[in-house]
């Protein structure tokens, strides 16, 4: 069966996928023809339009088979994996990390050995007369492309060629399940395809399981993120103190070990960057959200607005630059440099500071706040701004007493929304705020943040074993809690709000 | 109806001469003329569209808050014209109140509700004034006995009628001498209407009253004179008895009797 599959050249799974969706286009047009046939050729007869009838065919064929190869596909190396451990001697597996190594030697080994064979460079009989002495194995592979990092032993390669007979094996049986499946579903629809069936209500609950489907990958994705940073960071509790990291005043990473892990310096410096950002951000963009939507005429409106979407598409690494490059020499020449600056102060001495970072990231913000806002004062309902006007009030009376107490809570939303997109901000502050771990007012030092020190940590060499590494998952789970709590709370205002006045 | 309609003063406190309006390229007022008198209701009548509400805007320059609303002609106001430069369409409508269809109480509490007008044009100097206007308004408003106990309540927790008599005590708060009403009982149901017509029979004694509506019938009750619209012109204009029984424009007759609109 798996060779007939492969004789057209192509790998399995690709061969499989094109006789399911061949299966499915056939069964589409002979269950859509039945349909009619049995209609008397009037499609006026059938319950349902005639195409609904081919769709639930071609719904039954690839919908079962497809959803079976690809669990198959994610279930076979661990079965295959939890087959072959037993061939590797007791006495190889040190630990954990050994009898992965061990495994993954075994699968390079059973990835080459299929490419040898592939290649012409091997054929059966030589694999099987290398089975006790296997030395000269490394050079073959080494030869048709695959490198080894060591000599095979005799129980690799012996693992290695019992798990590609599993391999084979299983494939061949995917193929035939895939496709009885697939053919099994085609009869079927073609069998019910009667003018009574009501293909459309099935075609419909067809969509309705792929809709669920769809939205429910999206919250597992961030239940598995979650998961994922949760075990890391149970490992780095494992091995460093909580209290020392939620409540130590000191951040001093040391690849040698015995560090100081705090996150009260990062988290300071995150909330302090982030302050600064609001306040640059939430004004000027409250006050551009109120010009656009009660000032601005419709001409005015029609260019301003996308125009100040636009700094919303730019790349954050870009606003880092203009920090780097721009803002912080500008500032440094205004506060800093004694005589010579504007001011003839020498409060800051280098371009990465507080002040920088959160100035360019306030700026990032600006249309941010401005279009959330923007939405929700033109939610509030002319009527309100009518009866100000009626009993004599100006615009900015009006702006001022009607329409931002009504619009007050989706502003408090957006801001928190804004908050929590400063809080996640990376790019920006390691290029803008430096590189410094310490808690201080003063805006002009540099200072950094929970991200920058998650990228420090992870990049370069890592052993992921060691509490300078694995403190990353530690500061991204903080992060993430304190992002996740600023969200629900935003979107909890601004739903509120939006009962307000429907 | 006789006595109510038997109107002493007659002194005329709204003159509009030659009025157009413009939507755009649409003419959606033509020519039109009419005397509005003081300390009277006055309706304004006609099928949908035909212009009554965009005149009545036109009286507290409300239309200028339109972009593409152009207003020509003559509006005067105790022999003021209204559209000169000198006039701040702010203050003007100040002196010429307005309650508009849907209630649309602020979302504030009862009091700031009809607080607001007094405290924008500072028409008090202390606490104890404005409570004092604010009682007043609300009596005026006939709806002081059912909020008297809760002020700090918002105002949208009221129920309709109450919300339109709350807009109706907010506009009379900063002493308007011109009430423009905009079909205020539309969204009503016919308990809270009564009460508001009644309202309206006592703003009469103040003020001068306009109002617009969809109702035969609530222009027959509540107005002295009436006005009838069609198609952007003023057909007839007389007493409410008058257009209602004996109407002069074979138009008028056809509305009022069910044939068109």
């Amino acid at each position: 069966m798996t060779a007939a599959l492969q004789i057209i050249g192509l790998p399995l799974p690709l061969a499989l996928l094109i006789a399911v969706g061949v299966i499915a286009a056939v069964g589409y047009m002979l269950t859509r023809a039945r349909a009619m046939t049995r209609a008397g050729g009037d499609a006026r007869g059938l319950h349902s339009l005639p195409r609904y009838y081919g769709m639930t065919a071609a719904m039954f064929a690839a919908v079962p088979a497809l959803g079976v190869m690809v669990i198959w596909m994610l279930a076979q190396p661990m079965v295959v994996q939890n087959a072959v451990l037993p061939l590797i001697p007791a006495a190889e597996i040190t630990s954990a990390g050994t009898q992965s190594l061990i495994l993954s030697d075994v699968k390079r080994v059973a990835d080459g050995l299929d490419v040898a064979v592939a290649q012409g460079a091997l054929k059966r009989a030589d694999i099987a007369a290398m089975a006790d002495d296997p030395s000269g194995l490394r050079e073959t592979l080494g030869s048709v492309g695959v490198a080894l990092g060591s000599d095979v032993k005799p129980y690799v390669l012996q693992a290695a060629e019992a798990s590609r007979g599993l391999k084979t094996k299983g494939q061949s049986w995917m193929a035939i399940v895939v496709l009885v499946l697939a053919l099994g579903g085609a009869a079927l629809a073609l069998r019910a395809a009667d003018p009574a069936f009501r293909a459309r209500n099935v075609v419909e609950r067809g969509i309705l399981v792929l809709l669920i489907v769809a939205a429910s990958l999206a919250i597992l994705t961030t239940v598995g993120i979650v998961l994922s940073m949760l075990f890391e960071s149970i490992n780095f509790f494992r091995l460093h103190d909580w209290k020392d990291f939620f409540l130590g005043t000191t951040w001093a990473p040391n690849f040698r070990g015995d560090s100081d892990l705090s996150i009260l310096p990062l988290l300071w410096g995150t909330l302090y960057i982030s302050i600064v950002a609001l306040l640059v951000a939430v004004p000027i963009g409250l006050f551009a959200a109120i010009y656009l939507s009660e000032y601005a005429g419709p001409k005015v409106r029609a260019v301003a607005k996308p125009l100040l979407e636009i700094l919303a598409g730019i790349p954050t690494i870009v606003y880092g630059l203009f920090a780097l490059l721009t803002v912080g020499p500008f500032l440094v020449s205004i506060f800093g440099r004694g005589d010579e600056g504007l001011l003839g102060v020498e409060w800051m001495s280098g371009a990465t500071a507080v002040l920088t970072a959160g100035l360019v990231m306030g700026i990032m913000l600006i249309p941010f706040v401005s279009s959330l806002s923007d939405d929700i004062i033109n939610a509030v309902p002319q009527s309100l701004r009518d009866g100000s006007f009626g009993l004599g009030a100006t615009q900015s009376e009006t702006v001022r007493q009607v329409v931002l107490p009504a619009a007050l809570p989706g502003i408090v939303g957006a801001i928190l929304l804004a908050a929590s997109r400063a809080i996640g901000e990376t790019m920006i502050v390691v290029l803008g705020a430096g590189a410094i771990a310490r808690i201080s007012g003063n805006p002009f030092e540099a200072m950094t943040t929970i991200t920058t020190r998650i990228v420090s940590q992870l990049t370069g060499d890592t052993d992921f074993a060691s509490p300078e590494t694995l403190v990353a998952f530690a500061l991204g789970l903080t992060l993430f809690v304190l992002t996740l709590g600023l969200n629900v709370i935003a979107l909890y205002i601004v739903r509120t709000y939006r009962e307000q006045y429907e | 109806m006789t006595s109510e309609n038997n109107v002493t003063d007659t002194n005329v406190k709204i003159a509009a001469r030659d009025v157009q309006v413009y939507y755009g390229d649409n003419h959606a007022i033509k020519d039109v003329n009419v005397d509005i008198e003081d300390k009277t209701v006055t309706a304004f009548i006609g099928p949908s569209g035909c212009g009554k509400s965009t005149f009545l805007r036109c009286i507290n320059r409300m239309n200028d808050t339109i972009d593409v609303c152009r207003v020509t002609g003559d509006i005067r106001i105790d022999g003021e014209d209204i559209y000169d430069r000198a006039v701040d369409p702010v203050q003007l409508r100040a002196k010429v109140g307005m309650v508009f269809q849907k209630p649309n109480p602020f979302p504030k509490s009862i009091y700031d509700n009809v607080a607001y007008g007094p405290r924008i044009h500072g028409l008090s100097r202390n606490k104890a004034e404005l409570d004092d206007i604010v009682e007043r308004a609300l009596r005026r408003g006939a709806i002081w006995d059912e909020v008297k106990d809760r002020l700090q309540a918002p105002g949208t927790g009221l129920s309709g009628g109450q919300q339109q008599r709350l807009c109706i005590a907010r506009a009379v708060a900063t002493e308007p001498e011109v009430l423009l009403m905009d079909e205020p009982c539309s969204a009503l149901d016919p308990i809270a209407t009564a009460q508001v017509e009644e309202l309206i029979d006592e703003l009469r004694q103040n003020y001068s009253v306009v109002i617009v509506t969809h109702s035969m019938q609530q222009a027959a009750r509540v107005s002295q004179k009436t006005a009838f619209f069609h198609l952007g012109n003023l057909v007839e204009f007389g007493e409410t008895d008058k257009i209602f029984t004996s109407p002069e424009d074979p138009r008028t007759e056809s509305y009022i009797t069910g044939r068109i609109g």
